[in-house]
């Protein structure tokens, strides 16, 4: 054969070998083992979320007699959030006095403290979200006490804190704390409902509209402005329904408690809103074209074809568009933290103050001591969350999913 | 022996359950343009595919029977598929230049093969076009973006940078089928010329180019090869009705 | 506004009466309503930070230390925090997203159950809620990875087994790497398959082939996923609450293990903890439209870029 170039080999057995390339494997290797990664991060934040909340169940001896130490002596050695100078001015100095750390309960030392809250909360319409101020005058006093006893305070087992669970009180930080999940569930499930009802129906019929009836000039400009919405940072939209959404609201329904679970329901709706609208409007726009032209040339009319055939067709879709927007709010920190009130009373007011699970843990983890049961519980707060958060992903993914797919391939 | 390139024998291919091709076994003489015809789906491109196993990217595709390359089985398992490629150049139905510029496309197999020498691939690159007849076109804009040539010369550039790893085989898959006459010409000579050193396997569902440029054609039918012989004999006396049937038009 | 939407083009419609015409008005009005109303509460709460911030805004607040217990002056360490923060945690999650994204696109067979773990694993870490991480940054990277760098490098000395900028940025690294992975991923996927065949069939590796046409080709979807995840981790709160934001300090973070001052915190601090909440309002307002400046211009380049190679996919 006359080929042109002189280093052409013909095929023989040597030159088809097969080769090992070093680069080639070492690359598959890494590639793979980076793609692991996301896999053991989820793994790793179960562990390490649920390991703090270890204690509760009995486990850690050593860590419950460190707390005795720290807390007796009054000084948090560890905290976490912010020691700086300027703090001092601040109530809520981390690294101060246990005296100091005192008015920062968010609940009430005693039993009988919470009609008392109630009214203060009333009392004072003009905080903004520090329940440090709406508590202040009540709870001084009370705290005192409170710190004589603490020692024997913080003797209380794991089985002790684990009754607590149960009630309806939230005193993390008293001489005889309760860690009473219900009234953080309550509120939770308030403010959640009250998103969702507003967050819901906005954001499908803000969907059906883009995906059913806009022109394609329109959609292009609805979605992206609607989809920015998603960019806004939660402590801006926190900050919002504080400053302003509050007091318009205030002005309307007159209620006492400015920031309270609607106030907080309404800004966290805004936060859903993009959720639920993308994926339903991804959803709706997925149903089959022939569905739609088989409607239409049946002599019904873009409406009838919008709600009785693309609608039923997309529910999965919505569906578990809905989940996921449960999930962002049921999750959401810094707007809980900003709009709710922060006050863990239990009423079926919509108007009265509300305390998260999340909001819980964002305001209460920088006070706590390492070890602590405190701690502990709000690391066990955390573990629930993200169960819950696991659990409706998962409900979304695979049970959603499977559905929709049925239900177009007629399987 | 000499003279026959590529053997096949008993090659099947599944995909998932389905067999796409069955039980196929043809001789391929060396330094000649053999065409693949047959209806689309017929199994001729998957078959072309299989020669320099680029059927391996999908997942689903298993492969029973012998492939011998002047005679080594290069389904065996001890055989190394990207020294095959190297050695079995395939040119694309649709033009698929890489999104740089003409030299860099041509330099890419070379540099791969680890060329790094300037003057070298500046020669590879001026090989490579002459011998796909664009160098007269191209040589003063190479470092356009390849993307900005005609239809046409893209594909004769997807040639230029087959040819500049250097082949045994080309592999040709209806290499003229998204261009215009004039180009389809260019390529139909480009491949005439070029037979004088490669071997050549086009696939193409135009019988008018099978006849002008290949001097053997198999016809596929079904998953199956129907009939194989010199371009001749097969257009002016197929011994299968199916043949005779295709090549005057009644179906397909 | 209801005018807008004409339903004359079903021919239908108009022979079944006016009724109907009505109903089908109303229904397709309150759809409309719906986006309206969404674009309305957008366009105000824009309107009115803008609004109020606007009397504070200026180059000086930007870049002069806040004064006066935090009552006066303006924002520039929260301001140099925050960048800190966004560039620590993008040279974490930016090569993790993109080679998992790489992983997804070239690597994964269609039916492996390690690439569908995978999938299910970023979409998780996607919708866990961000205080999550806080806690994760808490309980992993500090309690554990910290405090045992501490005793194994540092005597059992305590530096970095407390809240600092490297723990924030790998936590805020961590929530923001489903936000690149879906980028690089979308961007990867516009690359033709005929471009990756082109180069198999001229005899490179698969390694080959992705470092030199798929990786090239997946560059500005890297730049997408890096501007969102820049967006996103500028505006979130709640994972630095308890791994490394400060409240307020005198001095820009010298170290990774030095703490730092955070924008979305500084607004968060100044309207629920400041001495004077009233007195502060016009500095609050102002922090808050940096902040959405800041966020939404990211995420508006974002959408152009990624608008621009969807386009080019077609």
């Amino acid at each position: 054969m006359n080929s042109p170039h002189p280093n052409k080999q013909t095929f023989t057995k040597e030159s088809l070998k097969k080769q090992f390339r070093l680069s080639e494997f070492l690359a598959e290797k890494v590639i793979s083992s980076v793609a692991f990664l996301s896999i053991a991060v989820i793994f790793l934040i179960f562990i390490f979320v649920f390991k703090e909340s270890l204690p509760l169940f009995g486990f850690n001896d050593k860590a419950k007699a460190n707390t005795e130490i720290q807390t007796t002596t009054g000084a948090a050695i560890e905290t976490y959030g912010s020691e700086t100078s300027t703090a001092d001015s601040e109530p809520e100095t981390y690294g101060a006095p246990a005296e100091s750390l005192e008015p920062e309960t968010y609940g009430s030392p005693t039993e009988d403290l919470n009609p008392v809250v109630e009214e203060t909360a009333a009392a004072e319409p003009e905080t903004y979200g520090t329940v440090t101020e709406d508590l202040n005058p009540d709870s001084a006093s009370e705290d005192v006490v409170a710190i004589d006893e603490k020692v024997t305070g913080n003797k209380e087992g794991a089985d002790k804190t684990w009754s607590t669970f149960f009630s309806t009180e939230w005193v993390p930080v008293s001489d005889n704390p309760r860690f009473g999940l219900i009234a953080l569930f309550i509120g939770t499930l308030k403010v959640t409902i009250i998103a969702m009802l507003i967050a819901g129906p906005l954001a499908i019929l803000a969907a059906v509209y883009t995906s059913c009836f806009a022109s394609n000039r329109r959609k292009e400009i609805i979605k992206p402005i609607i989809e920015m919405l998603a960019a806004f940072p939660s402590v801006v939209i926190g900050f919002f329904a504080m400053m302003v959404l509050a007091t318009f609201f205030q002005d309307i329904f007159g209620y006492d408690s400015r920031l309270n679970a609607f106030i907080g329901g309404v800004a966290m709706a805004l936060a859903a809103i993009p959720i639920i609208y993308t994926i339903s409007e991804d959803a709706l726009s997925s149903v089959p074209k022939t569905y739609t032209e088989a409607s239409l040339a049946l002599g019904a009319s873009k409406a009838q074809t919008a709600f009785s055939v693309i609608l039923p067709a997309a529910t999965p879709g919505i569906f578990a568009a809905l989940l996921l927007g449960v999930g962002r709010v049921f999750g959401e920190t810094m707007i809980a933290l900003m709009a709710t009130g922060n006050a863990a009373l239990l009423s079926a007011n919509p108007f009265e103050s509300v305390r998260t699970f999340a909001a819980t843990i964002g305001s209460e983890m920088a006070e706590t001591v390492f070890g602590e049961t405190h701690y502990s519980v709000l690391f066990f707060i955390g573990s629930l969350l993200f169960i819950f958060s696991f659990i409706l992903n998962a409900v979304a993914e695979f049970y959603v999913k499977g559905r929709l797919i049925k239900k177009f391939q007629g399987k | 022996m000499r003279d026959i390139k590529i053997q096949v024998n008993d090659l099947s291919l599944y995909y998932g359950e389905k067999k796409a091709l069955k039980e196929i076994s043809m001789q391929i003489p060396a330094n000649k343009v053999t065409a693949l015809i047959g209806p689309s789906g017929c199994g001729k491109s998957t078959f072309l595919r299989c020669i320099n196993r680029m059927n391996d990217l999908i997942p689903s595709v298993k492969i029973t029977g012998e492939l011998l390359v002047e005679g080594i089985d290069i389904y065996d398992k001890n055989v190394d598929v990207v020294n095959i490629r190297k050695k079995i150049g395939m040119v694309f139905q649709k033009s698929n230049p890489f999104p740089k510029s003409i030299y860099e496309n041509i330099a890419y197999g070379p540099r791969i093969n680890g060329i790094k020498d300037k003057t070298q691939l500046d020669e590879i690159v001026e090989t490579s076009l002459r011998q796909a007849a664009i160098w007269d076109e191209l040589k003063d804009r190479l470092g356009d973006s390849a993307l900005g040539l005609s239809g046409g010369q893209q594909q004769r550039l997807c040639i230029a940078r087959t040819l500049a790893v250097s082949p045994d085989i080309i592999l040709m898959d209806e290499p003229a089928s998204a261009l215009d006459p004039i180009s389809t010409s260019k390529i139909e000579e480009l491949v005439h010329e070029l037979k004088e050193q490669y071997t050549i396997i086009i696939v193409t569902h135009n019988m008018q180019q099978a006849a002008r440029t290949s001097d053997h054609t198999a016809f596929f039918y079904m998953g199956e090869l129907i009939e194989m012989g010199k371009t001749n004999t097969i257009f002016t006396k197929p011994e299968k009705k199916q043949t005779e049937d295709y090549i005057t038009g009644r179906f397909g | 506004m209801e005018k807008a939407i004409s339903i004359t083009e079903n021919p239908f419609a108009k022979t079944n009466g006016r009724g109907k015409d009505v109903k089908e008005t109303a229904v397709v009005g309150l759809t409309q309503t719906a986006v309206v109303l969404i674009i309305a509460i957008l366009v105000i709460i824009l309107g009115i930070i803008i609004y109020q911030g606007r009397t504070k805004f200026s180059w000086e607040f930007i870049s002069s230390f806040p004064t006066d217990g935090m009552t006066q002056g303006g924002i520039f360490p929260a301001l140099i925090g925050t960048f800190i923060l966004v560039i620590v945690m993008s040279i974490a999650a930016v090569p993790f997203g993109t080679i998992t994204a790489i992983y997804l696109t070239e690597y994964a067979h269609e039916n492996s159950k390690f690439a569908a773990a995978v999938r299910f694993s970023i979409r998780t870490l996607a919708v866990v809620p961000s205080i999550i991480f806080g806690l994760f940054g808490l309980g992993f990277f500090i309690q554990f990875v910290g405090t045992g760098m501490d005793s194994a490098f540092n005597d059992g000395q305590l530096r970095w087994g407390q809240p600092n900028i490297l723990w924030a940025s790998l936590t805020m690294a961590l929530l923001t790497l489903p936000v690149i992975i879906v980028s690089v991923e979308e961007a990867l996927k516009t690359i033709p398959r005929e471009l990756r065949e082109a180069s198999l069939a001229l005899g490179a590796t698969k390694w080959q082939t992705i470092k030199h046409v798929v990786f090239p080709g997946s560059i500005s979807g890297i730049m997408t996923g890096t501007i969102l995840a820049v967006s996103r981790g500028a505006g979130e709160v709640a994972p630095i609450l308890f791994t490394g934001a400060a409240y307020y300090l005198a001095t820009l973070p010298g170290s990774l293990s030095d703490q730092f001052m955070n924008l979305g915190y500084h607004v968060y601090i100044m309207s629920t903890q400041s001495s004077d909440v009233e007195k502060t309002m016009p500095i609050q307002f102002a922090t808050t439209l940096v902040l959405l400046i800041l966020t939404l211009s990211l995420n508006l380049v974002a959408v152009i870029i990624r608008s621009r190679i969807r386009r080019k996919a077609k």
